[in-house]
């Protein structure tokens, strides 16, 4: 999924934290020796103390590519310029909203950046099968094992090989929503998950459409759609068939499957409760994601699903908005189904993949996964990490605290968007395509599943 | 061709033979057959209906955000509220984007202008040995160049970025032997940083097969006599290609090198893959696309950027146009 | 790098390419006797050649070769990618846009532009309405895709219609439909786009030929009787014939191989897909390297019906030379 990435600045997971130096020193293996290497002699600022053990490398150069576009590339470059400044290393950041498509052809092109921040781990997986990838030295390695999820470590994980360290996570279990408008009409906030279809009845009755959707969002148009069937195949079925349906264990056509088709069809594609402020159901498919929340402003809609990063969202609509739980715009989690199945949460993210291992690209992997910057990341704002390492205190605003709570919440049902493990041909063509048609075209569940299944490769 | 009065067809073939003969225009009696009213009244009413979505990105992009976002830009005859702001946001590019569009803006022209001339040259010289310079395979060679137009250019995108990269069957890549030239290499191709060679390149590789077409016919067209007088009088083929071939198709030259400059200047896909999205070598398109995404929902600032982007190939466009009419395209136009 | 410093790099390339030429050119000539003229035609010829070689034909040769193997290109699967094409339902639907795209564009483009072309051919201020209606020459496809998305957008009819067309629409009392999803009318709103962009680029080319056509003929052929139409059926078309073949051909090979538009417009979503898009889609979003592959070659053969009637219009020009 590549476009929306660059949205998805909100939550990040992961500080990795001090250990992250004293792993340098500990650890054995290859990796290690760069980041261990001597401290700079050059540079005596006493404010370079913390990351002399990085090493000094004058007059190096290492580039970064990613999807994430400004303003985040500012926030990404502010939170290591210091780095910048002690090791000597020139970082250049490169971000595009064809990511997905030129990174392997640049790869193959004998043209790929030292870093990529790669969203999807079936990509990494893509392109560690045609080589590439270099594997991650042993003080990340280190870094991860200490303050991830292993999980997380398990994504960045090809073949028993760890390649990838996690850098910024989002909470995509949200429902977007207006205290203001709540609190004037009366709403309470759902905690289960029949009390917000109750409420979408309540608010139906009061002439308010319910929720709004879009899915638009250019060449990765249906994204927005696959993530709500993820919510619903997690909260319905329970981890172990998400990651059959990952494996295609379990196809889509099968009932525990459509089950979430079916779901979706008396939710998102229910004339009574959407699509507000757009127009009818089909809507959904040719209003820009970005767009879709904006009549929750105008009390034209009462929710939204979607992620953490669209926070950014919503100063577009109204410069001065506030994203606080008694200000314009807050978020609800999205109620569990199953009471056996506890807090099922559907999360994203980026993982830091080198393609070069000069010490210097190693040295900022290292810094990536460090504790230095994802807390000075996160202090940058509107970003979160799975990082158990950073303390929840250092989150700025609301939206990202709660994130953080959910996200290293240890008893979620933690899963990774299900359509970014799974291959591309699904995950980033006919998964995208076919939920596209199923508003688009009123496509029926039984159609919309089984072309899905025809696509899979063999 | 059907003409069935002898006269006519006479008087045809004699255009055939002599293309560049003197003319000027239609006949009175076929203009007055289409001179109406209605026709001025059709002339008009299309040219309307062709401007007006521009005139819809010029006037949305000089409206304030909310205005752009919930009215239509026609309101502004009821309401006419005017704002530089969008244009000053998008080229100081504020904290979005650090530097604005600027340094955009001076890549494309470098792109660009190398990328306009190079093929056209090449394109010419190529022309005139495949039109004048005859031998066993040159028609073929023309209709196999003429044939390669339809080559999807995607496909060409990653074996060219080998060869630029890494080098073909071994041997050194571009790279390489663009940064081996001693002191000026690595000007022209900084270590571990982007350059325009490959853009240069490319483009030129991507633009001979029409180039070449289109001029062919045009030169082909030329006065054999004159190509025979100067042979007979012992000049060699290069005082012809300079002295013949360059004066007589400037027209040709002129209007080609327009449209290929608009080209280049308007692509986005040769760019994303061999200069980038940095600011050292990304051109104006890739900005425009960038900006598509980074801005969302704004639709007051794509609009700025949009009408930013397509400014410079507008002002080329009609301060060059007379070129156009009288031009090259003459050449594909003959009866 | 400063401004500065890449103009001045810009300014050298160019300078440095017409120096070594002419520098070539100056030895060259010195060249006497039987070589001069494989020599000139080496130097002439050579360069192009070369490059036309590494860009396009090697890469040729190279799809053709991958549209027979796998998505990693590395294992031999015989036609299947082809059969895969040709008998997959849902591809139906690219195949058959695509079909229409090539009919109506070219022919729409090519009929309005000869209509403006022969009605300016008498206006007294023809530049004005002539340089308006060419300028979408002159806008990337980025730029004409947030042009013509103003003049799409639709929004719930219970609000203000902000898009140009919904807004004429709702005028007329009708209620809009939403143009993007509005099958299959939407593929022809997707087409206007590309006859915005190249009747202007067929009204100018037209209008040249036409101007070109030498007044004599014209008046024989009304001193034979010909007028109006009959003129221009007999006179006028047959004159500029080479020229609208080679209108026609430009503008059909320039639809086949776009994509831009349907990207970004629709992502080839709704019934919108064409052969284009879904080959950029196969080799770069979904990384099936042979099915794009495959997609390609049958681009490449569907443009060859074009080539070979160039090629015999072409023939039978030089044979009437």
């Amino acid at each position: 999924m590549s476009v929306p990435v660059r949205r998805r600045s909100a939550a990040i997971v992961g500080g990795v934290a001090a250990a992250l130096l004293l792993a340098a020193c500990g650890g054995s293996g290859s990796g290690d020796n760069t980041t261990s290497a001597a401290p700079s002699s050059t540079n005596t600022d006493p404010a370079c103390a913390d990351y002399a053990s990085y090493g000094s490398y004058p007059g190096t150069k290492v580039t970064i590519f990613t999807s994430i576009l400004p303003p985040e590339q500012q926030k990404f470059e502010s939170s290591w310029a210091q780095f910048e400044k002690c090791t000597g290393i020139d970082v250049v950041y490169e971000g595009s909203d064809q990511f997905e498509a030129q990174l392997p052809t640049r790869i193959q092109g004998g043209n790929a950046p030292d870093i990529a921040f790669i969203p999807q781990p079936g990509l990494l997986q893509k392109l560690v099968q045609q080589g590439g990838p270099k594997a991650a030295p042993q003080t990340v390695a280190a870094n991860v094992d200490q303050f991830w999820n292993p999980a997380w470590k398990a994504y960045g994980t090809v073949n028993d090989t760890f390649y990838a360290a996690p850098l910024g996570s989002n909470m995509k279990s949200f429902v977007w929503y207006s205290p203001k408008v709540f609190a004037e009409k009366g709403y309470e906030v759902p905690t289960t998950w029949d009390a917000m279809f109750q409420l979408s009845d309540k608010m139906a009755a009061d002439g308010i459409k319910p929720w709004c959707g879009g899915i638009e969002s250019g060449g990765a148009t249906g994204w927005p759609a696959t993530d709500w069937i993820e919510q619903l195949v997690l909260r319905q079925q329970g981890g172990d068939v998400y990651d059959q349906w990952i494996s295609h264990e379990v196809l889509f056509a099968s009932p525990q499957i459509q089950e979430a088709f079916t779901t979706l069809e008396g939710w998102m594609r229910n004339p009574k409760y959407a699509n507000a402020g757009f127009g009818d159901t089909k809507t959904i498919a040719t209003t820009a994601f970005q767009d879709a929340g904006k009549p929750i402003l105008s009390a034209k809609c009462g929710m939204l699903q979607q992620a953490s990063f669209y926070a950014a969202q919503w100063p577009s609509f109204k410069k001065d908005v506030t994203i606080a739980e008694d200000g314009d715009i807050f978020a609800f989690y999205l109620p569990q189904i199953k009471a056996d199945i506890p807090t099922p949460i559907v999360g994203g993210g980026e993982f830091v993949t080198a393609f070069a291992d000069r010490p210097e690209v190693q040295a900022f992997q290292a810094y990536l996964s460090s504790d230095t910057f994802a807390t000075l990341k996160v202090a940058a704002g509107g970003w979160v990490s799975a990082n158990s390492g950073v303390p929840l205190e250092t989150y700025t605003d609301p939206i990202s605290q709660l994130s953080a709570k959910y996200l290293t919440d240890a008893n979620a049902t933690f899963r990774f968007d299900a359509s970014d493990l799974m291959p591309a041909q699904v995950g980033a063509g006919s998964f995208w395509k076919e939920m596209t048609a199923f508003f688009a075209e009123n496509k029926s569940v039984q159609a919309t599943t089984e072309a899905i299944d025809a696509s899979w490769p063999s | 061709m059907s003409v069935e009065t002898p006269g006519v067809a006479a008087k045809l073939e004699e255009a055939m033979l002599a293309p560049e003969a003197d003319h000027s225009g239609m006949s009175s009696a076929l203009r007055r057959n289409l001179s109406s009213p209605w026709a001025t009244a059709f002339v008009i009413i299309l040219t309307i209906l062709w401007t007006i979505p521009t005139l819809g990105l010029l006037i949305t992009s000089l409206r304030p955000s909310e205005l752009a976002s919930d009215t239509g830009w026609w309101t502004v005859i009821t309401n006419p509220v005017f704002t530089l702001q969008n244009y000053s946001e998008v080229i100081s590019g504020g904290d979005t984007i650090p530097g604005g569009i600027a340094p955009y803006f001076i890549n494309s022209f470098v792109i660009s202008i190398p990328a306009a001339l190079i093929p056209l040259t090449l394109a010419l010289m190529a022309a005139y040995a495949l039109a004048w310079v005859p031998f066993k395979f040159s028609n073929a060679i023309f209709l196999g160049i003429f044939a390669l137009q339809v080559v999807p250019l995607q496909m060409a995108l990653l074996p060219l970025l080998q060869l630029y990269n890494l080098g073909w069957f071994g041997l050194p890549s571009l790279k390489e032997m663009v940064q081996a030239i001693p002191v000026l290499g690595t000007w022209v191709w900084p270590a571990g940083g982007t350059s325009f060679v490959p853009m240069w390149i490319s483009h030129t590789m991507f633009a001979l097969p029409l180039a070449i077409f289109l001029l062919h016919n045009f030169i082909s067209q030329l006065p054999r006599d004159l190509f025979e007088a100067a042979r007979v009088d012992g000049a060699s083929h290069f005082l012809i290609f300079r002295r013949i071939v360059l004066p007589l198709s400037v027209p040709a030259i002129a209007s080609f090198a327009i449209f290929q400059f608009l080209w280049v200047w308007n692509d986005l896909l040769v760019a994303l893959t061999f200069a980038g999205g940095t600011v050292a070598t990304a051109p104006v398109t890739v900005y425009l696309s960038a900006i598509k995404g980074t801005y969302g929902a704004q639709l007051h600032l794509i609009t700025a950027g949009a009408f930013i982007a397509i400014i410079i190939p507008l002002i080329v466009f009609f301060s060059l146009q007379r070129f156009f009419v009288r031009g090259l395209l003459a050449g594909s136009v003959k009866g | 790098m400063d401004y500065a410093s890449k103009l001045s790099l810009m300014v050298s390339v160019v300078a440095v390419f017409f120096g070594v030429l002419l520098l070539i050119f100056f030895l060259a000539a010195k060249a006497k006797g039987k070589a001069q003229t494989p020599l000139a035609r080496l130097i002439f010829l050579g360069p192009a050649a070369l490059l036309v070689t590494i860009g396009l034909v090697i890469p040729a040769i190279q799809t053709t070769y991958f549209s027979f193997y796998n998505s990693d290109g590395n294992k031999f699967v015989g036609a299947k990618n082809y059969s895969w094409i040709f008998t997959t339902p849902d591809n139906w639907v690219f195949l058959r846009n695509t079909a229409l795209w090539i009919v109506i564009t070219p022919i729409l483009s090519t009929i309005l532009g000869l209509t403006l072309a022969l009605l300016m051919d008498r206006m007294k201020r023809e530049s004005l309405p002539k340089s308006l209606i060419f300028m979408p020459m002159a806008i990337s496809f980025v730029g004409a895709s947030i042009i013509w998305g103003l003049v799409y957008e639709y929004r719930d009819p219970a609000e203000t219609q902000v898009g140009l067309l919904s807004a004429v629409v709702s005028a007329f009392g009708i209620e809009p439909p939403n143009w993007l999803l509005w099958q299959p009318w939407n593929n022809f709103l997707l087409m206007v786009i590309m006859i915005w962009i190249q009747t202007g680029f067929a009204m100018v080319v037209l209008s040249a030929a036409i101007k070109a056509i030498p007044t004599d003929v014209t008046e024989a052929a009304m001193l034979d009787g010909a007028t109006g139409w009959n003129l221009f059926r007999k006179v006028t078309v047959p004159m500029i014939r080479g020229t609208l073949v080679v209108v026609l051909t430009t503008i059909a090979i320039g639809v086949l191989k776009v994509f831009d538009i349907v990207r970004t417009m629709t992502n080839g979503n709704f019934g919108t897909q064409v052969l284009a898009n879904e080959m950029y889609a196969q080799a770069f979003v979904q990384f099936d390297k042979g099915r794009g592959s495959a997609l390609a070659v049958v681009l490449f053969v569907a443009v060859i019906p074009l080539i070979v009637y160039n090629v015999v219009q072409l023939r039978k020009e030089q044979s009437i030379r």
